[in-house]
């Protein structure tokens, strides 16, 4: 193992940008300036603060799945259920926001928004754990167990509406329970609240990543997990609680979403999953686990927005935007290899 | 070409007679050299076997002549031609085939489809299924092994998988048979097959390089003998001109000094008493540890002494809280600690360093820092976050106590040597301050000179009271730091001694000459 490369991995050490470091995430950062330079040449309505905040505020629903996913990603799983938990927790909150009536009572309920958010959090965070519990205390391979409640999910949210799409999520004044729309339209400093959430969600992501135990634990779990249990790492603790978060993540999204649209469609966020795995991809992190940190995937989560949202207006057509996406993520895949290639030999 | 010339010095052969030659070959991993530069010569019809502690060098060697790896310098003569050995087909193109130590079969599949892998025996509708069993059965029985060839590799025994691997390496018709210790699994009497097998193989030809850590079992059967130590070769002499004692100097060099057993201070109470453990073998049949009871005290030394499958292994990690025991306790300072979890245990006092570096010890993708403060994250952690400043200050202290030597705790783990990364493992369990702390092999794949630093280094600490109990499968470690020696055997203790036995009592003790 002649090269050094590896000591890329020093997530989050500012006192100390090895070049291996800047290599790494400046890769996702050169390609998104790239894309900012290319279709600003094309376009002019591209380069303008306006747009990149609209921009934006579309990047937070994958950035924020792209979060969830870096975690899981980081302990060397994979959870493909983020998508489906995303609409499932947009139609649950719309279900919430058109009351529950409690029939045995004759009452019908409109719990606050506050509530909506919490109980739809709650509702992330339980799927997350019996992914987490699937995949630590059974053994179940993560694709596989939260391959399953892709489906169960997805098929939950159908069955809840029916089908149908729950509109008129503002909610009215003498129920007290306006404002579910505030996540979606409302601007803190002309800066759109879904651009808010997507940067307080970071920014914890990566305080606990380079900051706590926890995140350390992540680390060392995904790059070796046996070692890391030996060393005193409650490895399976660890595991559940990224699946949770990541549960948690794709519940905030799917309000952010449902909220940004002011309807909840039990379709909302299919495949969503894929694009997430494609942002962490793309910002450097490695599938084994263990290697990737927030900045690389939020750089990951701009390069698909901006690109294809670039690609929307100048005008090219949708299908060739799956095919830019694709070629993107081929590319950056094929980078990380010859990146830590390196440092697999033996 | 009849096999048993034994008293030719073998420069004084004709070089037709060298089918096989090293010149000046060395390999460099990274900062870590495994071979220095080794010359010999394999001769046609004849066992050349390679000597040497873990770590010497001799499977990089194998891997080198078979094709798995390249020199980094020097060349490989085939034939009197130098020769550039690409890959292992390539190798066996040339008939050159080799028998890992690790078993390269695929456990899900048969006997058959096992042999022939990757040349399939095409027939009118694809393979010729009937044709593969045929040959499969005849090779079966050269080798005088009752074995279905239909049978599942992984419904065989160890002893049968490695007689698969056997048969593999025949049905290619393989020239020069590289063994890398092709006994360490087998019984007495699968050894004594494989013997008349690689008789047989000699008097029709075929050059034979072998690996063997029994000693006396490999001069039974060897022509030459090559020594290495530490990537060196340190000897080269046919069978006639040696003996075991020859062997052992050359391996081990001017009785380096491992140390002796830290004196002049009493041992304290016992730190760690294991009563009646029973831990199942992996294999779900029988026990790995038997019934087995050990007591250490405050600042005692213990090594452990056994040969690979006795038990030394799961008795450490059972200990240390990854396998369960299904009978007996295992108590830290009178308490006892069944069902805690690692973590727990790690916080009572009671460390383990694994056997496998790579496998259990180190996190790859984390620095050498990174690995070395991850036991010990919470003496450094206030309220929710890490302490930076804290870490480092740990960190460099370890550094500095274990003597690792690095480029600074941002350094790559991989960019360590072998011996180095022992010690950030050491290390890395240390900054724990534990009381108990066990190795296992601890000097496994590492340099004499970081061995001795190794072993310094825990005598200075047992001295401070720390129990240390250690596992070897080298006699000359036994004869260092430890007080006492235990030998194990088939889960049990079979003998114990002090500090001031002889390494052929330990050995005796063990079963290891006891084979044929």
């Amino acid at each position: 193992m002649a090269d050094t490369t590896a000591s890329a991995n020093a997530p989050g050490k500012k006192s100390n940008v090895s070049i291996g470091k800047m290599l790494l995430e400046g890769r996702a950062f050169f390609a998104l300036i790239a894309i900012i330079a290319i279709f600003s040449f094309l376009s002019d309505n591209y380069f303008s603060l306006n747009n990149f905040l609209i921009m934006s505020n579309h990047v937070a629903i994958f950035g924020l799945l792209a979060i969830g996913m870096l975690l899981v990603i980081l302990n060397g799983g994979i959870d493909l259920s983020v998508g489906s938990v995303l609409g499932l927790s947009g139609v649950f909150a719309g279900w919430l926001m058109q009351g529950v009536e409690l029939e045995s009572m004759g009452v019908i309920l409109y719990p606050p928004v506050w509530a909506v958010v919490i109980l739809t959090l709650t509702l992330g965070a339980f799927v997350g754990l019996i992914n987490g519990i699937l995949i630590s205390r059974f053994n179940v391979p993560a694709f596989v167990a939260t391959l399953g409640s892709l489906y169960v999910a997805r098929g939950a949210a159908l069955l809840m509406t029916n089908g149908l799409t729950y509109n008129n999520l503002g909610g009215k004044a003498e129920l007290g329970n306006t404002g579910f729309d505030w996540l979606g339209f409302n601007r803190i400093a002309n800066v759109p609240v879904g651009v808010i959430i997507l940067a307080i969600v970071a920014v914890l992501t990566g305080l606990v990543l380079t900051r706590t135990a926890f995140g350390r634990w992540l680390y060392s779990s995904g790059g070796n997990e046996r070692a890391a249990e030996l060393s005193g790492v409650p490895t399976a603790r660890v595991k559940i609680t990224v699946y949770v978060l990541s549960g948690i993540c794709a519940s905030i999204a799917g309000l952010v979403l449902s909220s940004q649209l002011t309807s909840a469609g039990p379709t909302a966020g299919t495949t969503y999953e894929l694009t997430a795995i494609a942002a962490v991809v793309i910002g450097g992190a490695a599938l084994t686990g263990g290697r990737g940190g927030i900045l690389g995937t939020m750089l990951g989560a701009f390069v698909i927005g901006f690109l294809s949202d670039g690609l929307v207006i100048i005008g090219v057509s949708s299908y060739w935007q799956t095919v830019f996406t694709g070629a993107v993520i081929v590319l950056a895949v094929l980078l990380n290899s010859i990146q830590y290639g390196g440092a697999k030999r033996r | 070409m009849q096999a048993p010339i034994h008293n030719e010095a073998p420069h004084a052969k004709p070089e037709s007679q060298v089918v096989l030659a090293a010149r000046d070959v060395t390999k460099s991993f990274g900062a870590v050299r495994a071979l220095k530069g080794v010359n010999f010569d394999v001769h046609r019809g004849q066992v050349t076997t390679l000597f040497g502690e873990n770590g010497a060098g001799k499977s990089t060697l194998m891997k080198i002549l078979s094709g798995v790896q390249k020199p980094s310098t020097g060349t490989i003569i085939l034939d009197g031609e130098p020769v550039e050995l690409d890959s292992t087909t390539d190798a066996q193109e040339r008939g050159i085939c080799i028998i890992h130590q690790e078993l390269s079969l695929a456990p899900n599949m048969t006997v058959r489809d096992n042999i022939f892998m990757g040349r399939e025996i095409r027939g009118k509708f694809g393979v010729d299924f009937a044709e593969e069993e045929r040959q499969t059965r005849k090779l079966l029985e050269e080798l005088e092994e009752d074995i279905d060839p239909l049978a599942k590799v992984e419904d065989l025994r160890l002893g049968q998988q490695q007689i698969v691997e056997i048969a593999r390496a025949l049905s290619v018709d393989a020239r020069i048979l590289i063994m890398d210790e092709p006994t360490s699994a087998l019984s007495a009497s699968e050894v004594e097959v494989l013997f008349k097998v690689i008789h047989d193989l000699k008097a029709r030809g075929v050059s034979i390089v072998y690996i063997s850590h029994h000693l006396e079992e490999a001069l039974t059967i060897t022509d030459h003998a090559v020594v290495l130590r530490d990537g060196n070769m340190t000897a080269y002499a046919p069978r006639s001109e040696i003996d075991l004692e020859w062997i052992v100097f050359n391996m081990v060099g001017e009785n380096f000094d491992l140390g002796s057993p830290p004196q002049g201070y009493e041992f304290g109470a016992p730190a760690l008493s294991i009563e009646n453990l029973c831990v199942p073998s992996h294999t779900g049949v029988g026990l790995a540890v038997d019934h087995m009871d050990l007591e250490v005290k405050a600042g005692e030394i213990v090594c452990i002494y056994g040969l690979m499958g006795a038990g030394r292994t799961e008795l450490m990690e059972c200990a240390a809280g990854r396998l369960k025991n299904t009978e007996g306790s295992v108590k830290l300072h009178g308490h006892d600690i069944s069902g805690l979890s690692i973590a727990d245990r790690i916080n009572a006092g009671l460390v383990l360093v694994p056997e496998d570096r790579q496998r259990d010890g180190l996190v790859q993708t984390m620095t050498v820092g990174k690995n070395l403060s991850l036991s010990s994250i919470g003496n450094f952690t206030k309220g929710l976050f890490t302490n930076h400043k804290a870490e480092d200050q740990i960190i460099e202290e370890s550094i500095r106590d274990v003597t690792v030597k690095t480029d600074g705790p941002h350094a790559a783990i991989g960019s360590l040597s072998g011996g180095n990364q022992q010690k950030v493992v050491i290390g890395k369990m240390l900054v724990t301050d534990p009381t108990v702390i066990m190795l296992d092999e601890p000097s496994r794949g590492i340099d004499i000179g970081a061995k001795a630093e190794v072993f310094k280094l825990l005598a200075e600490r047992a001295k401070q009271g720390l129990a240390v109990v250690y596992t070897t499968s080298e006699v000359t470690e036994c004869l260092s730091i430890a007080h006492r020696i235990i030998v194990m055997r088939r889960g049990q203790i079979s003998a114990e001694f002090s500090h001031d036995t002889t390494k052929e009592a330990i050995m005796a003790a063990s079963g290891e000459s006891l084979v044929a």
